[in-house]
């Protein structure tokens, strides 16, 4: 085990409103090695991009990162390094992906000059050369005609293709890390899989340490080394894919399988959803965030926010409750 | 999802983080209104005292010639001086306040009483009708609102009510575009539906449900076009197309100063100083409000 | 295609209800100008003389279509003072107008850029305050207050750009230059506040975008991403505006063009307005809602040239 590329330890993201303080992002650590791939999973409002936009350095002017965290990129923490330097990361450091490529293109420039000018910008190549390799990446994401979109506007190409340009774009500067905050949740669904296998097979071909945000555990199943599950903020559990699917533990992450339609279940059979709604950010409650929508939530789950444990089984698998369900319980949910 | 503060929908493409964005502290639009409130609105109620109680409080009369002190800077005898005929500044300063404030305030009645109506018409009944109305408007806002008015003075002659009269049109294509987006933003509403289902007519449509609400918008305006109408009928006199001359007006004080802005720039600054302020509160109190209470923007026009 | 044609149909009617209008307007209301012409003494047999020989005395309706006939062949009378062509008197003093209006843009531009980019940038902050502070103080000085007072301030007590006449540009391009600068900063001192609000309203969506987050993401300064990635998107309704404002101020330097003694197309229509003399008003009237009208036209024209989207979606329809 070498020493891991990213290292959130005690992350928190809070947002200032009128009606109090939001903690968006409250406590989170998690770690992820070169070259793996990390699958970060979550409801809508759970936080994730938040976390996302916070490794970037994207957040807006009324959000706050309190001390006491630090989010350490390949040796520097980028919490507390000055703009300049953090911005000489962003790019050939991290790259991301946003998740509506019909709002994360500029509509007014041209596709190619999208592509190149962090090139330029962090390396210095010329424009003439920066248009080759605008082609060169076009033609790498499968963009078919490469040499005429190049010169096109972002609103001449369809979603999917757009989003082969985003992660274009984000090759561009050869990032270390990739960040692909849902990159298929706007996109068709006969699209998505395209999108999935290509980032998988750049992240494969240049060795990428990859990040996937989304809201779907099937989505994460056959894609990722690692996953994390947020739920309100922080996260409830998080291990190696195989474990964590094999050996589910947190009851929140359970009923997230659950809600994934799959084949070998009967046909007809009604999905379960999860009853509810993500608590309130601004006051919340005391105990374990999931508690007021969990079937097995007692007392104590309501009095005190459960620690992370590990897993008896394996130590890198660990999650946040007090009454985890038992693994050996039943088999079938074994990918 | 519509934003519960304006009614108006997100934009459809939402970014990642636009539901943070409401949460975004609006400063100096939340809480009590600030200094920037209450001191102009004071101007403005000294302004219009003065101008209303003139005789009664001690203020000189405006068109007596003093000619042993002509131009005199300010001194005990003339609190802002004299001008070139001797005439006391401070005195035709108030009483130019008069002609500001008469045709500052009527005008924008005159504009709202028609510009209402036809805006409002314009909204909810729509198609040609609409198409008509805008196009109308559109004509009539291609020739510049000053020309417009040097027109109605060449042909009518200046006085108080033509300069009122004719300002007062120029309103019309703001004040019906106010009311009819306003009009449009309400028309599909369930209280209108209502309505119609339990027999309403247009005309009671209009009147009882939509009216009520279309005023909000367009009065939360009217401050503001308190200001530009004091700035035109300033203009007006500058160029001696308002009321007529001996009669005092700012905009014909500021005129009549430039003769000696060298020796004597107080005939020109201080009637200059009073209107700015006078224009800027208005401007002020007229945007806290607007800002306060019309979720109908210009932008939304 | 269509959509051109479209706009010279609107074009073409614009301009039709604004000469119909005027026409009416100065024909059929009280103040005959034959009483104008005639002079105060003249009895009325010398009045209705003059009348006939106008064609004064048939109806309003046959005239206009006269009228009409002749200002589309270029012909839009004389005035009745000076007997000078009405279309040379306003062709003489268009490039006075036109260059005073296009100094005031530019000025109204290098206020309302770097401060509409920076309020928006630091939005709800003491800066952005400030400006918003200073622009409403701004907006409140009329143009020929402002003028008044930049003849006092700069011209009198600092004695810098004393007060010059008019040079044509042939006098060389400082000497003709230096008669506007103090017109149209009295010009500007309003219409930037306009064109930054609009610019700061813009950018503040604009800079919520995600292209915007994406640009920051490659590591970009935020110089550049302001310039290059917010500034092109964010400034459309600033065209449209200045746009309006290039056509206003066409009619609306009329008393700046009289305060600095320009001799500009506002300046005819005063001294015109001055001498009751009806043709040169309508002439004017009617030339500055159509420069108004085209230059409508043009900036929504341009907007296509600038949004690369409304460009091929023309195109293709």
């Amino acid at each position: 085990m070498s020493r891991p590329l990213l290292e959130l330890t005690n992350v928190s993201t809070h947002f200032h409103s009128p009606a109090g303080r939001v903690r968006a992002v409250d406590g989170v650590s998690v770690s992820l090695e070169a070259g793996q791939t990390l699958g970060l999973v979550g409801e809508s409002g759970s936080g994730k991009s938040v976390l996302a936009r916070t490794i970037m350095g994207l957040l807006p002017s009324y959000a706050e990162i309190p001390k006491g965290g630090a989010i350490t990129f390949d040796g520097q923490n980028l919490l507390t390094m000055d703009r300049k330097a953090r911005r000489a990361i962003s790019g050939p450091g991290i790259g991301m992906i946003f998740q509506d490529p019909m709002t994360s293109l500029n509509p007014v420039m041209k596709i190619g000059q999208q592509v190149y000018e962090g090139m330029r910008h962090h390396f210095g190549t010329s424009k003439a050369t920066g248009r080759q390799r605008a082609i060169e990446l076009l033609t790498e994401v499968g963009i078919p005609q490469p040499d005429v979109r190049v010169d096109q506007y972002p609103h001449q190409l369809s979603g999917g293709m757009r989003q082969r340009v985003a992660i274009a774009i984000a090759l561009a500067c050869e990032p270390k890390l990739l960040i692909a905050d849902e990159p298929t949740t706007a996109l068709d669904v006969t699209v998505q899989s395209g999108i999935l296998d290509l980032l998988q097979r750049e992240q494969r071909d240049r060795g990428m340490t990859l990040i996937l945000i989304t809201h779907d555990l099937g989505v994460v199943a056959g894609r990722c080394d690692k996953v994390a599950v947020m739920y309100a903020g922080g996260i409830v559990e998080t291990g190696s894919t195989r474990s964590l699917f094999a050996r589910t533990r947190m009851r929140y992450t359970q009923a997230l399988l659950d809600s994934i339609p799959r084949l070998d279940r009967p046909p007809h059979e009604r999905l379960k959803s999860i009853g509810g709604r993500p608590p309130n950010l601004i006051t919340p409650p005391p105990g374990c965030r999931f508690a007021p929508r969990c079937a097995f939530a007692d007392a104590q789950c309501e009095a005190a926010m459960p620690p992370m444990q590990a897993d008896e089984a394996d130590p890198a698998h660990s999650f946040a409750c007090w009454h985890p369900r038992d693994p050996e319980q039943v088999t079938e949910e074994v990918a | 999802m519509a934003d519960p503060t304006t009614n108006r929908p997100l934009h459809p493409a939402r970014p990642t983080l636009s539901r943070f964005r409401r949460m975004r502290p609006t400063t100096g639009k939340s809480g009590q209104f600030g200094i920037a409130f209450w001191l102009p609105l004071a101007w403005l109620f000294l302004i219009s005292f003065t101008a209303i109680f003139a005789p009664w409080i001690g203020i000189q009369d405006p068109d007596s010639l003093d000619f042993v002190n002509l131009q005199t800077p300010p001194n005990d005898a003339h609190l802002l001086g004299t001008d070139h005929l001797g005439r006391d500044v401070l005195a035709r300063v108030v009483y130019g306040a008069r002609v500001s404030l008469v045709v500052g305030f009527c005008a924008p009645v005159v504009g709202m009483l028609l510009g209402l109506p036809i805006g409002m018409i314009a909204g909810y009944f729509g198609g040609r009708i609409d198409g008509f109305i805008v196009g109308s408007i559109d004509t009539f806002l291609a020739v510049p609102g000053l020309v417009l008015l040097l027109l109605f003075s060449l042909i009518f002659g200046g006085s108080l009510l033509v300069v009122t009269v004719s300002l007062g049109l120029l309103f019309i294509p703001i004040f019906s575009r106010i009311s009819r987006a306003a009009t449009l933003s309400f028309k599909s509403s369930e209280f209108i539906l209502a309505a119609r289902t339990i027999g309403a007519n247009d005309f009671n449509i209009l009147v009882r449900e939509l009216l009520p609400n279309v005023v909000l918008p367009v009065l939360a305006f009217g401050l503001v076009a308190v200001a530009s109408a004091i700035v035109v009928e300033g203009a007006l006199s500058f160029l001696g197309l308002s009321v007529p001359a001996p009669h005092p007006s700012w905009g014909g004080m500021i005129a009549g100063g430039r003769e000696h802005l060298e020796e004597s720039p107080h005939i020109s600054v201080f009637p200059a100083i009073v209107m700015f302020l006078t224009v800027l509160s208005f401007n002020l109190v007229g945007d806290t409000l607007r800002s306060r209470f019309a979720d109908v923007r210009e932008a939304a026009i | 295609m269509r959509y051109l044609l479209k706009r010279v149909r609107r074009l073409v009617v614009v301009i039709f209800a604004v000469t119909l209008f005027t026409f009416l307007l100065v024909n059929v209301l009280p103040g005959d100008v034959a009483y104008d012409i005639a002079g105060q003494d003249a009895s009325e047999e010398e009045v209705q003389a003059i009348r006939a020989d106008l064609g004064l005395d048939r109806p309003v309706m046959v005239r206009y279509a006269e009228w009409l006939g002749d200002f589309v062949q270029g012909d839009w009378g004389r005035s009745f003072r000076t007997d000078e062509p009405v279309v040379d008197a306003i062709l003489s003093r268009f490039p006075v107008s036109l260059e005073l209006m296009l100094v005031a843009q530019v000025f109204a531009l290098i206020l309302a850029v770097p401060f509409g980019i920076l309020a928006a940038y630091r939005a709800g902050r003491t800066v952005d305050r400030t400006i918003a502070t200073a622009g409403f103080m701004s907006l409140s000085v009329p143009s020929f207050m402002a003028a008044i007072l930049l003849i006092l301030v700069v011209s009198l007590n600092l004695g810098w750009l004393p007060t010059s006449e008019y040079e044509p540009l042939s006098a060389g391009l400082w000497a003709n230059l230096r008669a506007f600068i103090l017109p149209a900063l009295a010009i500007a001192m309003a219409e930037w506040v306009v064109l930054m609000r609009v610019l700061r309203a813009d950018m503040i969506g604009v800079l919520q975008q995600d292209y915007i987050s994406l640009a920051r993401a490659k590591g970009l300064p935020v110089c550049h991403v302001i310039l290059r990635h917010a500034l092109k998107p964010a400034s459309f309704s600033m065209i449209t505006v200045l746009g309006l404002q290039i056509g206003n101020l066409v009619g609306g330097s009329i008393i700046i063009e009289s305060i600095f003694a320009l001799p500009g197309v506002g300046r005819l229509l005063i001294n015109a307005i001055y001498a009751r003399d009806f043709i040169v008003v309508q002439g004017v009237v009617v030339f500055i809602a159509f420069a108004y009208v085209l230059v409508n036209f043009i900036v929504d024209l341009l907007y296509a040239v600038l949004d690369p989207r409304i460009r091929t979606e023309r195109a293709d329809g």
